[in-house]
C-alpha cells in the first residue's frame, strides 16, 4: 500500500513549476488575462516540447504514456499558476481517442495532439445544466454532425474537435471543414476563454472502435477540473498569507490578528486533507473502475465547493484591494468560478454520488 | 501510487482475520459479563501480538516492532468484527506510553500492566478553574515535605475521577520558576486523604466529569515522572508521536453510515427521508469531508511507512479539527432527521450507556456529546492557531504571561 507520489511525479510537478515560474511569472499572467486570448503561441510550444501536450497519449504514439493521476498532478500546477492555455480540452481530447477511436484513427491522430503541432478541444456541454453524455443530443448524419455546443474551450483556436454524440457516441470534427459557426463568449476566466459552437451537417468522423465510455471522459474532466481547483485554492492561501502578513493596521500585521489567522487556518484545514480526495479519483480512473465514476463526482464537488469558499473569503481578506482588477486575487478567483460550474455544479455531482451509492 | 497492500500484508491480514474468529466468545465464555469478555479476548489479542503493540512484553504489551501498515489492517480488521482492541482510557492510551518513555523501571512495571487490562482505573489531572487552554499557567500545588509531595489546590472536568484508583497530573512544584518549568508529572492515589471529588452535571444530563478538590493530600515523594520541573515535557511527549498524529477515520465512517441508515429509515413525505432531494445533497456533502478524511489517512499512512512524516505534517496537525469538525456536521444531519423527535430528553439508562444511534433519544444524545471533541483535549480554536502558526508561518499569538 502506498499512497503517495513516486519521484517521477514529485518532479513532473517540480519541472512544470519552474517552467511556469519562468515563462509564465505573475506580471506575464496579467499581461494575458488582460489581454484574453487565454493563449501564447510561445507557451504552448515550450509546453509541448516539454512533453505535456501528450502526456497520457501512449508511447507508441509520440506521447508520455503516463495515466491520469499525472495528468491531474500537471492540472494542479496549472490551477496555481492559472496558466492560459488549452491543455484541458486538448488532454482531455486525446482521452476521448483513447477511449472510442479505433486502432487506425488512433495513429492517424494522436501523434499530431501528442507533438503539440494540432491543438484539440472538446463540444460536450450543451445547456447550462446538459453536459453528462447522457444529456448529448448532437446528431451524426451518416459522416455529418449537427447539434449545438457550449463552453467550448478554445475553439477558436483549436484544429480539431471532440463532439460528443446521442448515447454517449464521440466525433471527432475539423472546425475548419464548413458547416461549424463560432461564437465566441464572453467568460470570467479570461485564460481559459471558450465559444458556443453550432454545428450544421458539419463533416465529421464517428469513434469507433474503442470500448471505453464516454462517461470516462467526464469524469476525467471532472477531477481535472477538482485538481485545477485545488491548485488555485492553494495559491490563493499563500496570497493570503502574504497578504495578511504584509498589511499593517493598528500598528500590526493584520497576521497577528486572530480573526485572521483563524480565517486562514479554516481555508487552509479545507484545502489541504483535500489533496487526497482527487489524487485517489485521478487513480481510481485508472486502476479501480468500479469506485471511478463517484469518486470523481464528489472530489468535483467536494473540491471546486470548498475552493469556491476559498476564494470569496480570499478576496475579502485583502479588503477593499481585494475587490479590485489590479489586485492578482481575481484570476485564481475566476479559475475557480469556472472548473466549478463547467461540467455540472457541486449539486449536480453530489445528486450523481447519491444514484451511484444506491441512496 | 498502489493501492494494494501487497503478498506480505494480505498474509497479515489473513492471520488478523483467522485470530477474530474467535470474537465474539462461544459457549460458557459468552455468559460472562461484557466487561470479562473483552478482557480475556484483548489479553489473547495481546498474546497473538495484535493489541497492545507498542507496549514492550516485559509490561504488559505485545512488544512488536512498529509498521503503519500492520497497526492499520488491525485496526480495520478488528473494527469490522467489532472486537476489543487496545483500552482507549487514560491509563493506557496516555499513561501507559508516558511511562515506557519516561518512567522508571519500578513505575514501568507497578503500573503499566494494570492500566492495560483497566484493573487499574486512571484519570488525567491537567485542567484547572483557571487554566484551560492555556494549560501551563496551571496553580495546583506540590510541596516536597521530607518524603512527601502535600499537594493543595482543585483541578476541574476530570473525567471519570469518581471512580478512578489513580491520577496522573501535572502540578506546580517549583513556584519560583518560569511558567513552563515550574510543572511537575506526578502520580496520585485517588484514596489519599485529602482528596475530595465532587461531580459535575454536564448538559447532555449525564455525570462523567468531575471537580478534584486537594486539602494537604501527601503522597510518597516517589511518585513523580521525570525530573522536578520537567513535567510540561513529560506531558507533551506522548501527543507528539506519530501513531497519534495520524487520524483513525474509522469512528467517523462508522458514523456516517450510521447517518445513512437513519436516512434510509426515516420517512418524510411519505417516502424514505433518503428519497428527498435536500436529504441526499446534505449526505453527499457531509461524504465530501468523510472521503477527504479517509483518503488523507492514507497519504499519512503512506509518509509514515516511507520516513516521510515531514511531507505529510499539515494535514496531520488538521486531522483533529477536521475529524471534529465532520463528526459534528453527520449528528447535525441526523439531528434534522429526528423531526419534532429531537425536543425529546434521552434517558438515564442512555445516558449510562452513552446512547446508540438506533433510537431518536440515543441520536439526541450523539448531538450533543459530539460538541465534547470540540473543546476536550485542545479546543479547535487553539487547534487553529497551531495550524495557522507551525502549518503556515502565521505570527504567534500574544501571550501576555510566562
Amino acid at each position: 500500500m502506498d499512497f503517495g507520489l513516486s519521484e517521477e511525479q514529485e518532479m513532473l510537478q517540480e519541472t512544470l513549476r519552474g517552467f511556469v515560474g519562468n515563462e509564465c511569472p505573475t506580471t506575464r499572467l496579467r499581461e494575458l488575462f488582460d489581454a484574453g486570448d487565454g493563449h501564447d503561441p510561445a507557451l504552448w510550444s515550450a509546453l509541448s516540447e516539454m512533453g505535456m501536450a501528450g502526456l497520457i497519449v501512449p508511447e507508441e504514439h509520440g506521447g508520455a504514456g503516463l495515466e491520469l493521476l499525472d495528468l491531474a498532478l500537471a492540472g494542479e500546477v496549472l490551477g496555481e499558476s492559472a496558466l492560459p492555455g488549452p491543455l484541458l480540452g486538448h488532454s482531455l481530447a486525446s482521452l476521448g481517442v483513447l477511449l472510442r477511436g479505433s486502432a487506425s484513427q488512433q495513429s492517424a491522430i494522436l501523434p499530431g495532439l501528442a507533438s503539440g503541432e494540432q491543438i484539440a478541444t472538446i463540444a460536450v456541454q450543451e445547456s447550462e445544466f446538459a453536459w453528462a453524455p447522457r444529456d448529448w443530443t448532437a446528431k451524426l448524419d451518416g459522416d455529418r454532425v449537427s447539434g449545438v455546443k457550449t463552453i467550448v474551450g478554445h475553439a477558436a483556436l483549436a484544429d480539431r474537435m471532440l463532439v460528443g454524440l446521442q448515447g454517449g457516441e464521440l466525433a471527432w470534427v475539423d472546425p475548419k471543414g464548413g458547416g461549424v459557426e463560432i461564437e465566441p463568449m464572453n467568460g470570467v476566466d479570461r485564460t481559459r476563454p471558450f465559444a458556443t459552437v453550432t454545428f450544421r451537417s458539419a463533416p465529421a468522423e464517428r469513434l469507433e472502435g474503442g470500448q471505453g465510455a464516454a462517461s470516462r471522459l467526464t469524469d476525467a474532466a471532472a477531477v481535472l477540473l477538482a485538481a485545477d481547483a485545488f491548485g488555485a485554492a492553494t495559491r490563493l492561501i499563500d496570497l493570503d498569507v502574504a497578504y495578511s502578513l504584509s498589511r499593517e493596521q493598528f500598528g500590526q500585521p493584520i497576521a497577528q490578528f486572530q480573526a485572521i489567522k483563524h480565517t486562514i487556518a479554516r481555508l487552509a484545514t479545507d484545502m489541504e486533507p483535500s489533496r487526497a480526495l482527487w489524487w485517489y479519483a485521478a487513480y481510481a480512473l485508472d486502476h479501480l473502475p468500479e469506485e471511478a465514476s463517484r469518486a470523481a463526482s464528489l472530489a468535483k464537488a467536494h473540491i471546486t465547493d470548498r475552493a469556491t469558499h476559498a476564494a470569496r473569503e480570499s478576496v475579502e481578506l485583502h479588503g477593499g484591494y481585494g475587490f479590485t482588477w489590479e489586485c492578482e486575487v481575481q484570476m485564481w478567483f475566476k479559475r475557480i468560478m469556472f472548473d466549478r460550474s463547467f461540467l455540472g455544479t457541486p449539486e449536480q455531482h453530489r445528486e450523481r454520488c447519491a444514484e451511484l451509492g444506491g441512496w | 501510487m498502489d493501492l494494494e497492500y501487497g503478498e506480505e500484508y494480505e498474509r497479515f491480514r489473513e492471520a488478523v482475520r483467522i485470530f477474530l474468529k474467535g470474537w465474539p466468545l462461544q459457549g460458557e465464555e459468552a455468559e460472562l459479563p461484557m466487561e470479562e469478555q473483552e478482557a480475556i479476548f484483548r489479553k489473547r489479542g495481546i498474546e497473538a501480538g495484535f493489541v497492545y503493540r507498542h507496549i514492550p512484553r516485559e509490561y504488559g504489551g505485545s512488544g512488536q516492532p512498529s509498521d503503519a501498515l500492520e497497526d492499520q489492517i488491525i485496526v480495520e480488521e478488528f473494527f469490522r468484527a467489532g472486537a476489543p482492541r487496545d483500552l482507549s482510557t487514560q491509563g493506557a492510551g496516555m499513561l501507559a506510553p508516558t511511562l515506557i518513555e519516561f518512567g522508571t523501571e519500578e513505575q514501568k512495571r507497578r503500573y503499566v500492566p494494570p492500566a492495560l487490562t483497566g484493573e487499574e482505573l486512571w484519570c488525567q489531572g491537567y485542567s484547572e478553574p483557571g487554566s484551560g487552554s492555556d494549560l501551563a499557567s496551571l496553580q495546583c500545588q506540590a510541596r516536597l515535605e521530607g518524603d512527601e509531595w502535600v499537594i493543595n489546590g482543585q483541578k476541574i472536568w476530570t473525567s471519570s475521577a469518581q471512580r478512578a484508583h489513580m491520577m496522573f497530573g501535572l502540578f506546580r512544584t517549583e513556584p519560583d520558576a518560569r511558567k513552563h518549568e515550574g510543572i511537575s508529572y506526578l502520580l496520585v492515589p485517588m484514596d489519599t486523604p485529602g482528596i475530595e471529588v465532587r461531580p459535575l452535571r454536564e448538559m447532555s444530563g449525564g455525570y462523567e466529569f468531575n471537580e478534584v478538590f486537594f486539602t494537604d493530600a501527601r503522597i510518597p515523594a516517589a511518585n513523580i515522572v521525570g525530573q522536578r520541573g520537567q513535567g510540561w515535557q513529560v506531558s507533551r511527549a506522548t501527543l507528539v508521536h506519530e501513531r497519534n498524529l495520524i487520524g483513525n477515520p474509522f469512528m467517523m465512517r462508522d458514523a456516517f453510515n450510521d447517518l445513512v441508515a437513519l436516512a434510509r429509515s426515516r420517512q418524510r413525505n411519505g417516502r424514505p427521508a433518503i428519497e428527498d432531494p435536500h436529504v441526499r445533497q446534505r449526505i453527499a456533502e457531509i461524504e465530501g469531508y468523510v472521503r477527504t478524511s479517509e483518503t488523507s489517512n492514507l497519504r499519512q499512512l503512506t509518509a509514515a511507512k516511507r520516513g516521510e512524516m515531514l511531507k505529510a505534517m499539515r494535514p496531520m496537525m488538521m486531522n483533529k479539527i477536521f475529524s471534529t469538525d465532520t463528526m459534528q456536521r453527520i449528528m447535525e444531519c441526523a439531528y434534522d432527521l429526528l423531526g419534532g423527535d429531537g425536543v425529546l430528553a434521552p434517558s438515564e439508562e442512555e445516558l449510562d450507556t452513552w446512547g446508540r444511534k438506533t433510537t431518536s433519544t440515543g441520536w439526541v444524545l450523539q448531538y450533543m456529546f459530539s460538541l465534547g471533541p470540540a473543546i476536550a483535549g485542545g479546543a479547535s480554536n487553539i487547534q487553529l492557531n497551531i495550524i495557522g502558526e507551525r502549518g503556515y508561518g502565521l505570527p504567534r499569538d500574544l501571550r501576555r504571561s510566562g
